[in-house]
């Protein structure tokens, strides 16, 4: 192990005492990547002095943090997952008579409206609510307002399409200047709410949990734990859809889950 | 032990007429090639290009997609996914990651080399092929300060000279050869 490397050990081990953040179990050359960014914006020159730094100053530390929680996402990003979810899942939520959703580690929301969308056009949004939770409440208020760039509706409503959508994309959205704003019918049964893979716990029972492009931030042992914390989070023969390289692989609840489709990592509780 | 036995890892870069190049150098491998190479060749988002299957049917080395926390094996070549960067970790396994586009691309070749230098250090050799921006520069810089070896393709020959001529602009390239000759240095590699 280089030295740096013993140091953003160290420093990720004083974030959590000092801050109950816990990025020790994340996967190391990505959290290290992102961190020798952060030293190389803020003019800082070592690890030991970006320590002494976040660790007395916590908006120092709130920075680093936006730093660490990569936040990239977009409207029906994949769609071919989201036409499997149509598919294979939402359809087959109808015969709940009230649906939950908990979409985890959603980012700055562009994921939420995408699920949102499908509800609604399955007729199934008025008797659900969805719950979606990030660590980074930056991110989380953005996700709440539901305002995003008009520059990114042209490869969203492309998205939509292949996504198996049914209407027109602009129906969904009020354009104002560069940014759209999202029908209030969307954003009407949302709960927001941060919460950190990590370290908090089941808070609920989901037919339904989306997790995508979280788990391949963290090492074997957390995405092992995140994984248990949705299998307690779901009812029996609720769904689990991750990210497109993401996968079962390092967890021991593999075998109480069934395929729904493997290659879009749609996954069933069936034990 | 010969000269080469030092090397661990193997890592290759391209853009722009890529796939020709990667067939140049991959298809003379033999099946129990002892390195892994490591590949970042840019692609679309579309997830059905083909690229490992069609780089496979000619090649007897063995060649897969890179997969999340893959333990990394001697004798395969791995290429980074569509739409994610591909990094190297401490423990010999391979990460992907969705953070935003480096140097206009994801997957990104800075990313791949910076990290792989990272763990490496000077048991790296970092190779760029043709390709039409300067991804890799900065990667390359990296591998080469780590006393890594670094390779590019003779931009005269390159179907996209821009990648490579960013790279030896670095003044961080080792060598400077036609793919003929980078194909001959790996299968030295091989005894
Ligand atoms: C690359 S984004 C993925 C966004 C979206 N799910 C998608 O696939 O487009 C990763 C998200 O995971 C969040 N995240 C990182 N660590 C987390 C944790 N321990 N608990 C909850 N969310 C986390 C980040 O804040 C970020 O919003």
């Amino acid at each position: 192990m280089s030295s740096d490397s013993k140091k953003i050990r160290e420093l990720l081990e004083s974030i959590r005492l000092v801050y109950g953040y816990d990025f020790t179990d994340y996967a190391e050359a990505s959290i290290s990547r992102r961190i020798q960014h952060f030293i190389s914006t803020r003019k800082i020159e070592t690890i030991d002095e970006l320590a002494k730094i976040v660790l007395k100053d916590e908006k120092a530390f709130e920075e680093l943090v936006q730093e660490i929680s990569v936040t990239v996402t977009e409207l029906f990003r994949d769609p071919s997952f989201y036409k499997s979810l149509r598919e294979n899942v939402v359809k087959r939520l109808a015969t709940y008579p009230f649906i939950k959703v908990w979409i985890a580690g959603c980012a700055t929301g562009e994921e939420i409206y995408s699920v949102a969308i499908l509800l609604k056009e399955e007729e199934l949004l008025n008797r659900s609510v969805i719950y979606a939770t990030d660590i980074n409440q930056k991110s989380l208020k953005i996700a709440k307002e539901g305002l995003y760039n008009i520059e990114n509706m042209k490869s969203y409503t492309h998205n939509y399409q292949h996504a198996g959508g049914k209407r027109s994309f602009s129906e969904y959205y009020i354009a104002k200047y560069n940014t759209v704003l999202f029908d209030k019918s969307l954003r009407q049964n949302i709960v927001f709410s941060p919460h950190n893979l990590a370290v908090d716990k089941s808070f609920n029972e989901f037919q339904l949990v989306i997790c995508r492009n979280v788990l391949i931030y963290f090492n074997q042992q957390l995405q092992n734990r995140a994984i248990n914390l949705f299998y307690d989070s779901l009812c029996p023969f609720g769904f689990l859809g991750l990210g497109s390289k993401e996968s079962l692989l390092f967890s021991d609840k593999q075998k109480q889950f069934e395929d729904v489709d493997k290659k879009e990592k749609i996954y069933m509780k069936s034990k | 032990m010969t000269k080469n036995a030092k090397y661990e890892a193997i890592v290759v870069g391209t853009s722009a007429g890529g796939l020709n190049a990667l067939f140049v150098l991959l298809e003379t491998l033999p099946a129990n090639f002892p390195l892994p190479i490591i590949i970042v060749q840019h692609r679309s988002k579309d997830k059905n290009d083909l690229l490992e299957e069609v780089l496979q049917n000619k090649c007897k080395v063995k060649i897969k997609q890179a997969d999340e926390k893959e333990k990394i094996e001697k004798g395969v070549v791995y290429i980074a996914p569509p739409d994610y960067h591909v990094l190297i970790e401490n423990d010999l396994t391979l990460s992907l990651s969705a953070d935003e586009y480096v140097q206009f691309s994801r997957p990104s070749i800075d990313v791949l080399f910076e990290s792989a230098a990272g763990v490496y250090k000077d048991k790296l050799i970092g190779i760029i092929l043709t390709g039409a921006n300067s991804d890799g520069a900065s990667g390359i810089r990296l591998i080469k300060a780590n006393d890594g070896l670094t390779i590019a393709q003779k931009p005269e020959e390159a179907f996209s000279p821009v990648m490579p001529s960013a790279a030896i602009k670095t003044n961080a390239v080792t060598h400077i050869w036609p793919l003929s000759k980078i194909r001959d240095f790996l299968l030295t590699l091989n005894n």
